[in-house]
């Protein structure tokens, strides 16, 4: 199917809050998914009979399991502060990309079915019938949500239409509406253990290849390991560092830290994918099993340590739910066999999991990586926060850790360094437009147009201050910006990930000695 | 006592009556359902005493809404604050006999009704004129403010104009209900108006948008604490299903070749 055509926004020199235009983001939504991505994450293939008790039922039931969507269907006052705050409103000009009004498709629902004024007086508090129209524009609006939560900062309340967006896209996956892109990752993620559908012989192959050229362009023997038991590090990334541009270069990044810090690691063929797209569905359930992966990954390969790689909602996953979800973390009770069981195999001296971003920045404070920054001086570099690293993570246990370390990494390796402007970064930074099950080409309408006030800061300081590029620790963004970059007459190259930056400038000095690679041998053996 | 006294003093319980059981539930419900994962949105809170200052700061000084939108923090601090001190002015007509000390001092702030009322007004202007408020509004929204205005109106009018009510048989009636001794009441029309608007907006407290007033203090993204690494946070619901499937899954999973 061809693509819709559609006009590219203009850049304005400040962003103004558009006119309103119902209607104009209307349509069909992404594409839809069938039985064969459905069945098997335990969803009907097509939309059922009767989707409408089913949809209600549903409902209910995540009201009452979680508090957020009950309180935040409850305490919205309509005040409006949140209009303003979305990057795909403020791109598109559609008020139901407005937070509010994305929640109140599902409010509306909720008043009429759920609360006495909305039984006995609908108009009066503007509660609406679940019918086709209705479920059209739920499938359409929410797959216009991010999930990024910016909306969440901005509100009094902390109303956060992500939790609203995923509810409603696990209503419509439980009626046989659900989206191709997303729920066909999910099959690949939960049968072959990666988004991409890789199996352990390609991704041996691909590593393999990546040593040798990495040999090649940097003269030290930085391995790829993969499957190693015993090592000392799991790591897990997103798979688009295995193959993609520019992530495959943060993957490089990660090797030549590790090779310089002399310690054993391994990334996993049968967990190899660290970006969990449960979340964007709404399910608990698929998040915790691909998240059992990573946990069984562990415990085969006795690690002591999880790592993840530079992928926002990875990290949001991992760090805030993996803990709960499978038991990687610290802190469980010693009743609680379950956890306890991986815990206690964990060390934790380390945070676990722990980010990419921490390792390399605690290497760093203690003078463990040299770099000659002069490698970066033709960069003028930005960082954009990634939504879920910013809004719904920390880095390194101190406040706003998320904001300041990914930052003082970058300068630690690049002299030129320049934020875009205040309100465009850190806990209210713009979505790249991409995030939250979006990345698909059949939505590359609102990804250009939700990336306009992300783009709009990145012009800004492109003109005043030289920047040429921009750095990121998240794989959505590196792919949405690769495409989104040059429909605004940006580099498409601009995109790096940090560990590019890092890999530019790392000194590697520590040939790894036959001994390191005895021991790692020698342990791996005695388990 | 005449009949409209009688049916004042009756509207009160069952207003009061449909306040408490309904908030009463209505809290039950926010309190048992579970929080299954951690999800605090930036400025996260590492510690308890983070999460309670950011709270304290949220419903005094509206912290979030001051980010967001200075018009809407104006005319909602000016409304919130003035409403504040205007409800803790009426205790006196509730406290039976002399009023503490301590209500004293806030005696002189008779003209918080103003900022009440334009607080309101502002918030209604906003409504009506800018497009995007006015398109995320339904009638209740435009009805609760208008109400809240009259209330206001009514009470400044009583206290700034020579409409004066006879201020002693207010307190007689109205600490009447609270030790159930009833007195007759007042029946100046701007008096009984003000009165059985706010009975009305009692009474439609638990099932309208005012919930987020406890609804504030539930919020998942400002109450938690930012420590998910640190501790296992599971909620009944996901605990059970972990005891059934947990065994099977480690079995099951990866054994996909
Ligand atoms: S900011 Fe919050 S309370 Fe105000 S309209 Fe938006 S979601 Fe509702
Ligand atoms: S895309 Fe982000 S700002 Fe917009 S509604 Fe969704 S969570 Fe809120």
């Amino acid at each position: 199917m061809a693509a819709k055509e559609f006009d590219i926004p203009e850049l304005p020199t400040y962003i103004e809050i558009p006119e309103l235009n119902p209607g104009v983001m209307e349509g069909e939504g992404p594409f839809k998914s069938v039985a064969e991505f459905q069945n098997p994450l335990g969803f009907p293939g097509e939309k059922i009979e009767n989707w409408k008790e089913v949809a209600i039922e549903k409902m209910g039931e995540l009201k009452s399991k979680y508090r957020s969507v009950q309180v935040f269907l409850d305490s919205c006052v309509k005040c409006g502060a949140c209009t303003d705050k979305c990057h795909y409103f403020l791109g598109s000009s559609d008020p139901k990309n407005m937070p509010v009004a994305r929640q109140d498709l599902f409010r509306s629902v909720y008043r009429r079915h759920f609360t006495f004024a909305g039984k006995y007086f609908p108009k009066l508090v503007g509660a609406k019938e679940l019918d086709d129209d209705m479920l059209d524009d739920w499938y359409n609006y929410f797959h216009q949500c991010s999930q990024c939560r910016r909306c969440s900062v901005f509100c009094p309340y902390g109303i956060d239409t992500a939790e609203i967006s995923m509810a409603a896209r696990e209503v419509l996956d439980a009626v046989g509406v659900g989206q191709k892109y997303c729920n066909q990752i999910l099959g690949k993620a939960l049968t072959v253990g990666n988004n991409l559908g890789l199996p352990e012989p390609a991704l041996r192959d691909t590593l393999l290849d990546l040593e040798e050229e990495v040999e090649e362009d940097f003269g030290a023997p930085v391995k790829y390991p993969l499957d190693q038991k015993g090592a000392e590090i799991l790591l897990i990334t997103p798979s688009a560092d295995f193959f993609a541009e520019p992530h495959i270069d943060g993957l490089i990044g990660y090797g030549k830290v590790f090779y310089q810090d002399g310690v054993s690691w391994t990334m996993s063929s049968y967990a190899s994918e660290g970006a969990n797209f449960g979340m964007f569905i709404g399910s608990y359930d698929i998040m915790r099993k691909a998240a059992l992966r990573i946990r069984k990954a562990a415990l085969d390969l006795e690690v002591s340590r999880v790592m993840v790689g530079e992928c926002g909602h990875a990290w949001r996953v991992a760090y805030s739910f993996w803990n709960t979800l499978s038991g990687v973390g610290a802190g469980a009770q010693s009743s609680d066999e379950y956890a306890s069981k991986l815990q206690n195999q964990l060390d934790h001296r380390y945070p676990q999991p722990q980010h990419i971003i921490e390792y390399t920045h605690d290497l760093i404070q203690r003078g463990k990586l040299n770099f000659d920054k002069s490698e970066n001086d033709d960069r003028t570099v930005t960082f954009h926060d990634s939504c879920n690293v910013a809004r719904a993570t920390n880095m390194g246990g101190i406040q706003g850790g998320q904001f300041i370390l990914p930052r003082d990494v970058i300068k630690a390796v690049c002299n030129n360094y320049v934020d875009m402007e205040r309100s465009t970064i850190k806990e209210s930074t713009f979505c790249c437009g991409g995030g939250g099950g979006l990345l698909t080409d059949d939505l590359m309408e609102i990804r250009v147009k939700g990336a306009m006030p992300r783009m709009q800061a990145l012009k800004q300081v492109e003109k005043n201050e030289g920047v040429n590029t921009l750095a990121a620790i998240c794989a959505i963004c590196k792919s949405q910006f690769s495409k989104v970059l040059p429909k605004f007459d940006f580099d498409p190259y601009m995109i790096v990930s940090v560990h590019q930056l890092v890999s530019a400038a790392i000194i590697l000095d520590k040939p790894q000695t036959e001994a390191d690679d005895a021991e790692i041998a020698e342990e791996a053996e005695t388990e | 006592m005449s009949t409209i006294s009688i049916i004042f003093t009756a509207l009160f319980y069952i207003s009061l009556f449909i306040f408490i059981v309904g908030m009463g539930k209505k809290i039950y419900q926010f309190w048992i359902t579970p929080a299954p994962l951690k999800i605090p949105t930036a400025p996260t809170q590492l510690t308890q005493t983070g999460v309670v200052f950011r709270m304290i700061r949220e419903v005094t000084l509206f912290e979030s809404l001051f980010k967001s939108n200075k018009w809407i923090w104006l005319f909602g601090f000016l409304f919130h604050f003035g409403l504040l001190l205007v409800l803790v002015r009426h205790l006196r007509y509730f406290i039976p006999g002399d009023l503490p000390e301590i209500f004293l001092l806030i005696q002189p702030f008779k003209y918080a009704a103003f900022a009440m009322v334009i607080g309101l007004v502002g918030l209604l202007v906003r409504r009506i004129f800018v497009e995007r408020i006015r398109y995320i509004s339904a009638p209740s929204d435009y009805l609760m403010l208008l109400m809240l205005i009259v209330i206001g109106v009514s009470g400044a009018i009583m206290t700034f104009t020579d409409n004066h009510t006879d201020v002693m048989a207010v307190k007689a009636f109205a600490s009447g209900l609270v030790i159930f001794d009833w007195a007759n009441l007042p029946t100046e029309i701007h008096f009984l108006v003000h009165l059985f608007l706010v009975f009305v907006l009692l009474a439609i407290f638990p099932i309208s948008k005012l919930l987020h007033v406890p609804g504030v203090f539930f919020s998942p993204t400002r109450n938690q604490v930012d420590d998910a690494r640190k501790k296992r946070h599971i909620s009944p619901w996901a605990l059970k299903q972990e005891q059934d499937h947990a065994v099977k899954l480690e079995q099951t999973i990866g054994k996909d070749d």
